[in-house]
């Protein structure tokens, strides 16, 4: 049981290079937008046909250039929820969720209705899809995807079109509707939230290669390389020196920092999440300060938003001002607003919080 | 006036557009369905030419490939026996071939606008291609395929030059209502014409009222 991609596809601008497996776990595709995801997901369905690889699902080949095996879309069994939900506008939401029914006219009736009360759509069973709300709409794609009874279901980017105050109780409703159905489930997103969410693993894609597979936490935890911390939504990356096996330079921020683990040697960067800084109640003594990651701040910008602050920071005693070197500091606003000391800012980067990057 | 040019108009013209119809669907899908861009866009110009070229230029060419000393026109003649020049079918042929191009752009506008994830979800969904283009696809291009038709059937029977080359202008035979209105006023018969005029203008106006009230339909799922 489970799926294994494993793809190449070479495309205008980038080439694909995918491979990952699942085994009944939910599946998360993280990345930002052009990185490749709705074409890989393409790749499974069998819309797109990739150069080379394989595709195999539950043991069943759905591709394998080697054996010049692959299967039209209609042979995969594969639930496909576009983004845009792809619902048939001329046909009523029962007509949509019918119509890839294969089955006698009572059974298929039965069937339909079935979702109907499943999806809670009663009363719009005669409603064409325009006359729907954008959640109405996604419930009706989910249905006519799983009342076909796929041995997956994808997702692509299930949330994007929704409005953002409606979100947190659509996502909650989809995660509901989605223990209906028994079978694997991929999620493609460029949203963090939503993967971390749903997703117990995760496959981070950068212009076109799946560049880490693992488990999400892990991942968020720890992104290993560069270019997935930026998309896991690290914010704070400066170029690193290494100095000695516990400590490290971080050369955009002119700061000496030592860390929890020694130090890999294929470290090349160094990440800190806008999260992760200690606000210290008193100005520390300037020798402490440096044995214990401590930065003195100065202050370029504060943002306010609705629960936080965004604080713009660099390092007060760090003369090279570059594009790199203004850190960002996500707090509480009423951490901030009762801080003790209102002269100099001082953060502490814990040592357990510096993120070593490739 | 004589009924006769009345109804070899309405003989061709209908003949015409059955031809017409399915051609023109047949070949936009065709060519809908090509990846190569540059293959596509040479057909393109090709299919569309007749809508471009002078008729009388499209005559000439059907005659070149139609005339009885011509290895088509021949084959034709001397294995099946059928003349096609100065025939009544070569009314048919000209129309044809000067409405192709209506019904074919305006069909393969109608298919291009459909958004392609419609149909890639229909495969997912198990449809099978036959069951996608009748359920699918056919429904959704049916207002840009039926406004093709419409025009592509008034282009047909308004045709005049292209006929005039490769059928002639035979009464009781090829000659259809634009034939009969030249021929009627190079005559001198200026109340005969205007008969034929009014026919003319009372049908067209019929098939623009049809066209609008194609595009105009309420069509139920747009509300």
């Amino acid at each position: 049981m489970g799926l294994l991609v494993e793809i190449k596809k070479k495309l205008k601008g980038f080439s694909l290079d995918v491979s990952f497996s699942i085994d009944g776990e939910y599946l998360g595709i993280l990345g930002p937008s052009g990185s490749g995801k709705s074409m890989t997901l393409k790749c499974i369905a069998g819309v797109e046909t990739p150069d080379e690889g394989r595709i195999v699902l539950n043991g069943k080949v759905l591709f394998d250039s080697e054996k010049k095996i692959n299967l039209i879309p209609q042979e995969r069994n594969i639930g496909y929820l576009f983004q845009n939900y792809a619902l048939f506008p001329h046909m009523t939401v029962e007509e949509n969720i019918g119509l890839g029914l294969k089955l006698p006219k009572i059974e298929k009736k039965r069937k339909v209705k079935e979702m109907i009360e499943s999806f809670r759509l009663q009363g719009l069973e005669s409603k064409y899809p325009n006359q729907l709300s954008g959640g109405q709409q996604q419930r009706v794609a989910l249905a006519r995807c799983i009342v076909y009874k796929p041995d997956i279901l994808m997702l692509d980017e299930p949330f994007s079109a929704l409005d953002s105050h409606l979100k947190d109780q659509l996502q909650m409703e989809i995660l509901a509707l989605l223990k209906l159905y028994e079978g694997e489930v991929l999620v493609v997103s460029h949203n963090r939230d939503e993967i971390y969410k749903f997703c117990k693993k995760l496959v981070v894609l950068d212009q076109g290669k799946s560049i880490l597979f693992g488990e999400t936490k892990d991942i968020f935890r720890q992104p290993r390389l560069h270019s997935a911390a930026r998309i896991v939504g690290c914010k704070n990356i400066s170029r690193c020196e290494i100095i000695s096996a516990y400590s490290v330079r971080a050369v955009d921020w002119g700061l000496i920092l030592n860390t929890e683990h020694p130090v890999p040697d294929r470290t090349k960067y160094l990440g800190i999440q806008a999260h992760d800084f200690h606000l210290l109640k008193t100005s520390p003594d300037a020798g402490i300060a440096r044995q214990n990651n401590v930065i003195k701040c100065q202050i370029e910008k504060i943002v306010e938003g609705e629960l936080e602050y965004n604080i713009y920071f660099r390092n007060k005693e760090f003369a090279d001002v570059n594009g790199n070197s203004v850190l960002l500091y996500k707090v509480r606003k009423e951490l901030w607003d009762n801080r003790q000391n209102k002269g100099d800012v001082y953060l502490r980067i814990p040592e357990k919080s510096i993120l070593l990057l490739e | 006036m004589q009924m006769s040019p009345i109804i070899i108009s309405m003989k061709t013209a209908s003949a015409a557009i059955a031809f017409t119809f399915l051609l023109g669907i047949f070949v936009a899908r065709w060519v809908v369905n090509i990846k190569s861009e540059k293959a596509k866009m040479v057909l393109d110009g090709i299919l569309t030419l007749p809508l471009v070229l002078p008729p009388t230029v499209v005559g000439f060419l059907l005659l070149i490939i139609f005339g009885v000393n011509r290895p088509i026109g021949k084959f034709l003649l001397e294995f099946l026996g059928v003349k096609i020049v100065f025939s009544w079918p070569a009314t048919v042929i000209a129309a044809v071939v000067i409405s192709f191009p209506l019904m074919y752009r305006s069909a393969r506008g109608a298919f291009e606008q459909i958004d392609p994830d419609l149909v890639m979800a229909a495969k997912t969904l198990g449809m099978s291609e036959r069951k996608i283009f009748w359920r699918i696809t056919m429904p959704l291009a049916l207002p840009g395929v039926a406004g093709g038709g419409i025009l592509a059937f008034a282009r047909g029977l308004g045709e005049f030059g292209a006929t005039a080359m490769i059928a002639g202008n035979i009464a009781h035979e090829t000659r259809t209502l634009p034939l009969a209105i030249y021929t009627e006023v190079a005559a001198g018969n200026m109340e005969a014409a205007s008969y034929y005029v009014i026919i003319v203008m009372s049908i067209s106006f019929l098939v623009v009222a049809l066209t609008n009230y194609f595009s105009l339909k309420e069509r139920k799922y747009l509300k």
